[in-house]
């Protein structure tokens, strides 16, 4: 016999279902009067520093449609790197926002403030990237992946580095469209599978 | 200091399998390749924070919050009450806890829910609160109904309240599904069997709690909820500030 260790354990994930809207999204889900206006509507507001920027995109399922349903979470340091909370952030980034595709086209659009890169606590630094968070019905435990910007450079990056298939590690690159645009689509399945993420 | 350290790895046997052809549209939804396993970064370490006051008198009363208090929700009334803890057992204080559910009917107040058991007018179907310091968190809410679902040919969710949880990492983020004890429909659930651990499935099945009902009025059910704990250690160093 030994001492117990005395810890516990996770509580077990479950699928957001078809309805997460009513409970993270309520406007969007047109369920209005509860609350003044859905959390993370923005992730930052005016005066913000550093560059305004669009991804559009779509998450893909196996079949390759459009999910209509998903919501996703993003997460994010301000210009200059900065985690909300951390010393010398930028008051005016919250970097964080909810979305959700659109439930006709499945398109959805993030704008935000082009991250700046971050320092880890070892040291090491990432290449300017924003966390991604999706749910939907079908999905039984979030999944977790970032978007990188094609027009920076990624080669450094720690994360990136560890994706042992090079090709796949543009699928968590968002590419450059028109100045401050991007587009980003996550593929669920099938041969351009998004490297997802356990960390 | 209590937020500084990496995050223990998360067991991922201890949560539902992405694929499980009896609930179908996790056959498409399911990612085929293994996950990027690697130490969290600051990315995941750090996470969103909602205060106190971003919570309205109401916003954790789903009988009355949807008419601002002048009608209650019909259905039978509960209280849903626990704490949040990380797998330290340290309790996580100030995080935000939101909820979402079918009324008494099993009907959601939402376009794409076309099951014909009648809207309640009076109920919407969300709330949200933020634990106190001890991690204590409570909702006055209406047992939703059991409805059916397009899967195979006869399923029926159990009653279910949805549930979101912040914890204070964007890596502790977790969404999960609150059963009642005694639902006969929990084992006939191809949602809830995804979960492949017994004992885990147990841990989402609220006990009535009758010691924290209150005579002629409610009953409670309590509901723990353990987010992924963080590693602390002496020999590493920490971030200022964090
Ligand atoms: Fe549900």
């Amino acid at each position: 016999m030994t001492q117990p260790l005395d810890m516990l354990t996770e509580t077990p994930s479950q699928t957001a279902g078809p309805y997460v809207h009513i409970g993270c999204i309520p406007s969007f889900a047109g369920v209005q009067g509860i609350y003044p206006e859905d959390l993370g509507l923005s992730p930052f507001r005016d005066g913000a520093k550093g560059t305004v920027i669009t991804i559009t995109g779509s998450v893909f399922d196996g079949t390759g449609w459009a999910m209509r349903d998903a919501m996703m979470e993003s997460w994010q340091a301000d210009a200059a790197g900065r985690f909300p909370g951390q010393a010398d952030a930028d008051p005016a980034v919250s970097g964080f926002c909810r979305f959700a595709a659109d439930k006709d086209s499945g398109e959805f659009t993030l704008r935000t403030i082009k991250p700046g890169p971050v320092t880890n606590r070892d040291g090491s630094v990432m290449a300017p990237h924003i966390s991604l968070w999706i749910v939907a019905r079908g999905i039984n435990i979030g999944l977790n992946t970032r978007i990188y910007f094609g027009d920076e450079d990624n080669s450094h990056d720690p994360l990136l580095a560890r994706i042992e298939q090079r090709p796949r590690v543009d699928t968590l690159i968002a590419r450059p469209t028109d100045a401050g645009s991007y587009r980003f689509d996550v593929h669920i399945q099938g041969p351009n599978e998004t490297v997802f993420l356990d960390l | 200091m209590t937020d500084a350290g990496p995050l223990m790895p998360r067991r991922r046997e201890v949560h539902p399998v992405p694929y499980w052809p009896d609930y179908k549209t996790s056959v498409p939804r399911s990612p085929n390749l293994p996950l990027l396993s690697m130490e969290s970064t600051m990315s995941e370490e750090t996470g969103p924070r909602f205060g106190h006051s971003v919570i309205g008198p109401l916003d954790n009363n789903l009988i009355l919050n949807y008419t601002q208090g002048k009608a209650p929700a019909v259905g039978e009334r509960i209280r849903m009450h626990g704490r949040v803890l990380d797998e330290t057992g340290r309790a996580v204080p100030n995080t935000l806890v939101e909820i979402w559910q079918a009324n008494a009917g099993g009907r959601y107040r939402h376009v794409k829910d076309t099951y014909f058991a009648p809207l309640d007018p009076n109920f919407g179907g969300c709330g949200r609160t933020v634990t106190d310091e001890n991690g204590y968190y409570e909702f006055m809410t209406i047992r939703p109904g059991a409805y059916p679902w397009p899967n195979r040919a006869n399923d029926w969710r159990p009653m279910h309240i949805h549930i979101s949880v912040f914890g204070h990492a964007f890596g502790q983020r977790l969404i999960t599904q609150m059963y009642f004890e005694g639902d006969p429909l929990i084992d006939r659930c191809p949602i809830a069997a995804t979960i492949r651990d017994r004992s885990q499935l147990d841990r989402l099945v609220a006990p009535l709690d009758m010691q924290n009902s209150r005579p002629l009025d409610y009953l409670a059910y309590k509901f723990d909820i353990v987010l992924r704990g963080r590693r602390q250690t002496m020999f590493e160093n920490r971030m200022e500030g964090m």
